[in-house]
């Protein structure tokens, strides 16, 4: 009940749906009570005021014959609406029962239903619907009955569709234990979650039934002049046009706008149900910048860095104070839960973050601020100067493409090489990448891959533009664990020869312990510490990190229990005012949650940092159980 | 990918089938009398018995269904009650005059609609907004109202283009053009909202895929990741949305040749219906049948062609 009055009020907050719906009703009200209102007999012709103009006497003008279209309009109406309603029930009552049935018990049924909606769908509607004016003597609610069939499989797809959703929802599975009917669930628990789409979908199906019958009555069909009806009016309007174009305009215009308003209150409607809706969809506006902030530039021998890095998504910060930086050739690896802010940060490195995301800060790379740096410059500098791999190799590559024709693209953006050169350097570097047949790899669809040869094929698009810097983003998680190995493998021989700085983004602390040479931990949108490699894993600085390498299985020693952190990680928005970690954290003082905590070095070491203002009691504690 | 696309065409092969076949049982479930409602409620007994002996109305439903199902495959879809003549004969000289407008039309809204649908795609708020509205008009503004609209504009007022009439290509290449140009705006213009929406909706679903993120951040051009990458993997979807809108012009082809007093399907489709005349609809419904399926193969072939994992299994 709750939720309705939820769903009431949010679309009372949407102006055009309102203005929409109180014009509908206005319009319902007025033709219903067409007897009262209309100021003439709708068939009443006055041959001294022919096609005349709207005036007082007659507000929308009269038709050839001098019947007031004002009254008309109204008298019209009835038919219109009443066969809308009469459609609409129609395919409501047959779709949400075929639908529930569908999608809630699904199996043959489900099939069986699906196919005949699809064959419905494919029916050219008109012929059955002139043959049922043909065999009823062109009788209104036939014509209508009709065509609420033919409209079911709208309704049934949405309700299918939403049931079929509901169907795998817990509570669902609750109330099966409990041992409530099959009909008693569908009727008191899916049609609840389903009716948001299902009235959307009505108010729309009610938009376009009033075009399709106020169609069929401008062909006479399932009304019978000189009885008056919105089509038949634009169609008696078409005869008068050379005498008086006004005749075209109040018929046509109040069909469109009653459908106009079905649409915008279904617009209204959808929004209201989408329980998303609470916050407006971010839509293109290119990142803020903070011009405020003086930008430091970086010492040399560093290849990129990241200086204060904050992405906020409407208003909500999603990373803040990100500092890190990396050397040529050299490994970092960003660790941290799902949520620490870890994609977000290299996506803002690589300049793909969603347009409406607010970026602060400094991305140095070769001495260019990235974020303030014109768009030529930025395009300059993807693949060629920073190049990424994604964590699905499955889906980073385009499926509509061969390996040779989407590595090609590549390769001519690049070094400019077409034909037969190009083609040798796209064998080049898929040898180069380990995969033992460049020439039938090339040939292939992304498809035809496994998982490991298409990690390898990504890491060749990477390798295309000779980057400087490769962002690898969880290289491995989707990978069975024997390839997984050899994938790190191929990462540090490329290193190696190509002499490129790896920035590698996990979960693992397994593939850290691999490859990098230095560590940057993230937790909730904040570095917490960083550290090289040796020290993190033997000093750890920041209760978070212990607590990671505790729960880590390759770190825990065998007969003793596995370590989990308890609680979860705050989402951006309820982030504390203090340590992000303090919640979760056995150290925690109330100190830690008055104030902001800065990212600060750990004794006397320049690359050693820790955001924890316990440090001294935490390096001290190294004997201690972590959590 | 033979097999595939063998299933798929009888699949479509049941849909001409099952056409016919409800719209005669429509007939035979239908309350009424044929022949009293030809000859009118004045008719004497002996003439509407003799009426439904010539037409045949007097065997049993059955019979009637096997013997139109027997011609039916020969190519014989019967006879016209009013004027005696085939069927065929009577729509197959009206045939190209629908096509032409179906065709046309089909062509407008595919080009139109791709096109906003990637602007929109790529244009900003600005322009997402204005595709909503055009989009909004393409449903409200109904077409036989558009129609009249058109003919007021463009035959009435400008007097540029003609108000109905068709007029054959053999006779004059350029005046069937332009008797093709007002009833192919109106009867396309509802189809390019479909389009559009989903040409946006896939390409937006595309250039967010991770494929087009990585291609982007190893340095694939901006025009190559729309036109090339983003466009060519959205074309499935956005092709079948256009065979069902195809579907729904057809619908609509049969109120836009009743505008523009075109002499295809669509309006022997009207004048047979009041008529009464059923084996002519019933023809009709076969010939627009017959069309979709042929739409449908080439959409499945197109969608075959296009997709690299139906092309291999």
């Amino acid at each position: 009940m709750i939720r309705r009055f939820r769903v009431l009020r949010q679309f009372l907050r949407r102006p055009l749906g309102v203005v929409s719906a109180v014009f509908l009703v206005i319009v319902i009200a007025a033709v219903a009570l067409a007897k009262v209102v209309a100021p003439y007999n709708p068939l009443a012709q006055d041959y001294s005021a022919v096609l005349i103009t709207p005036t007082g006497a007659h507000p929308l003008g009269t038709d050839q014959l001098g019947r007031d279209v004002l009254s008309r309009l109204l008298y019209g109406g009835q038919v219109t609406l009443v066969g809308i309603l009469e459609a609409v029930v129609v395919a409501l009552v047959v779709g949400i029962i075929l639908g529930l049935l569908a999608g809630y018990l699904g199996g043959v049924l489900d099939t069986v239903l699906s196919r005949l909606t699809e064959l419905v769908m494919a029916i050219p509607g008109i012929v059955l619907l002139l043959m049922t004016y043909a065999l009823t003597n062109n009788n209104a609610n036939a014509g209508m009955l009709v065509l609420g069939v033919l409209s079911v499989p709208t309704i049934f797809r949405v309700t299918r569709g939403a049931a079929t959703v509901v169907r795998g929802e817990i509570f669902i599975d609750a109330s099966r234990v409990v041992g409530v009917g099959k009909i008693a669930i569908m009727v008191r628990h899916v049609l609840p979650n389903v009716w948001g789409p299902i009235i959307v979908n009505a108010s729309v199906l009610a938009a376009v039934t009033l075009g399709i019958q106020s169609g069929l009555n401008y062909l006479s069909l399932g009304v019978n002049p000189p009885a008056p009806s919105w089509g038949g009016m634009v169609s008696e309007a078409q005869s008068s046009l050379l005498q008086q174009p006004w005749i075209i305009v109040p018929s046509g215009l109040t069909i469109a706008l009653v459908i106009v308003a079905f649409l915008l209150i279904a617009d209204a409607l959808r929004d209201a149900t989408d329980s998303r809706s609470d916050t407006p969809t971010a839509r293109p506006i290119r990142a803020a910048m903070d011009e405020s902030r003086p930008v430091a530039r970086p010492p040399k021998g560093v290849i990129l860095a990241v200086d204060g890095l904050r992405v906020a998504f409407n208003g909500v910060r999603v990373v803040q104070d990100v500092h890190f930086a990396v050397s040529a050739g050299e490994t970092v690896g960003i660790v941290g839960e799902s949520g620490s802010g870890k994609t977000v940060t290299a996506s803002a490195i690589l300049d793909s973050l969603d347009d409406g995301a607010e970026v602060t800060g400094a991305v140095w790379f070769e001495g260019v601020e990235l974020l303030r740096a014109p768009r030529s410059v930025r395009r300059a500098t993807r693949g060629s100067g920073i190049a990424y791999i994604s964590q699905d190799p499955m889906v980073a590559l385009d499926p509509s493409f061969t390996v040779a024709s989407q590595l090609g693209e590549l390769v001519t953006r690049h070094h400019g090489l077409r034909g037969a050169s190009r083609h040798k350097r796209v064998l080049e570097l898929l040898s180069q990448v380990g995969l033992p047949d460049p020439a039938g790899t090339a040939r292939r669809y992304a498809h035809q891959l496994s998982g490991g040869m298409a990690q390898r094929v990504s890491i060749a698009c990477a390798l295309a533009g000779n980057p400087r810097v490769l962002i690898a983003d969880e290289p491995t998680t989707a990978l069975d664990v024997t390839i997984q190995g050899e994938v790190l493998d191929l990462l540090r021989r490329l290193r190696d020869e190509t002499g490129m700085a790896i920035v590698i983004i996990t979960h693992d602390l397994g593939v850290i312990a691999d490859l990098a040479d230095r560590v940057v931990v993230m937790y909730a949108g904040e570095v917490v510490e960083q550290a090289d490699a040796e020290s993190l894993f033997a000093l750890p600085a920041h209760p978070y990190t212990r607590a990671l390498l505790a729960a880590n299985p390759i770190a825990s020693k065998r007969g003793k229990p596995l370590l989990a952190i308890a609680g979860t990680v705050p989402r951006p928005g309820t982030w504390p005012t203090g340590c992000h970690f303090a919640d979760r954290c056995s150290f925690a003082v109330e100190a830690c949650s008055s104030s902001a905590i800065p990212l600060a070095a750990v004794g006397k070491s320049a690359v050693h940092q820790s955001r924890c203002i316990r440090v001294d009691d935490v390096l001290s504690s190294k004997k201690k159980a972590v959590v | 990918m033979i097999k595939t696309l063998g299933l798929r065409l009888l699949a479509s092969l049941v849909l001409l089938i099952v056409v016919p076949t409800v719209t005669f049982w429509l007939q035979a479930i239908t309350p009424g009398n044929v022949a009293q409602q030809i000859l009118g409620i004045g008719a004497s007994k002996s003439a509407i018995n003799t009426l439904n002996h010539q037409l045949g109305l007097d065997q049993p439903v059955w019979q009637r269904y096997l013997t139109w199902l027997g011609g039916f495959f020969h190519g014989d879809l019967g006879k016209s009650y009013i004027t005696g003549d085939s069927v065929t004969g009577t729509l197959g000289g009206r045939l190209g005059v629908s096509l032409s407008l179906i065709i046309g039309a089909l062509i407008v809204f595919t080009i139109v609609g791709v096109g906003l649908g990637i602007l929109s795609s790529t244009g900003g708020r600005v322009f997402g907004r204005v595709i909503d509205i055009i989009s909004t008009a393409g449903i409200a503004i109904p077409n036989f109202w558009l129609g009249v609209l058109l003919i007021g504009v463009f035959a009435v007022q400008l007097n540029v283009l003609p108000a109905t009439g068709y007029v054959p290509p053999d006779q004059s290449a350029s005046g069937w053009i332009a008797s093709l140009v007002l009833p192919v705006i109106a009867l396309s213009f509802a189809g390019i909202t479909g389009v559009a929406k989903q040409t946006r909706d896939q390409m937006l679903v595309s250039l967010a895929s991770p494929y087009a993120r990585s291609l982007r951040a190893n340095g694939a051009s901006e025009s190559s990741l729309l036109f090339r990458h983003a466009l060519r993997n959205a074309s499935g979807p956005i092709i079948t949305v256009i065979g069902l809108i195809f579907v729904g012009a057809l619908s609509g082809s049969v109120v836009v040749e009743n505008i523009f007093v075109l002499p295809g399907l669509g309006s022997q489709a009207v004048q047979s219906t009041t008529q009464r005349d059923l084996p002519v609809i019933q023809g009709i419904a076969v010939y627009f049948t017959i069309i979709v399926v042929v739409v449908n193969v080439v959409i499945d072939i197109v969608n075959t062609i296009l997709n690299p994992k139906a092309r291999a299994s």
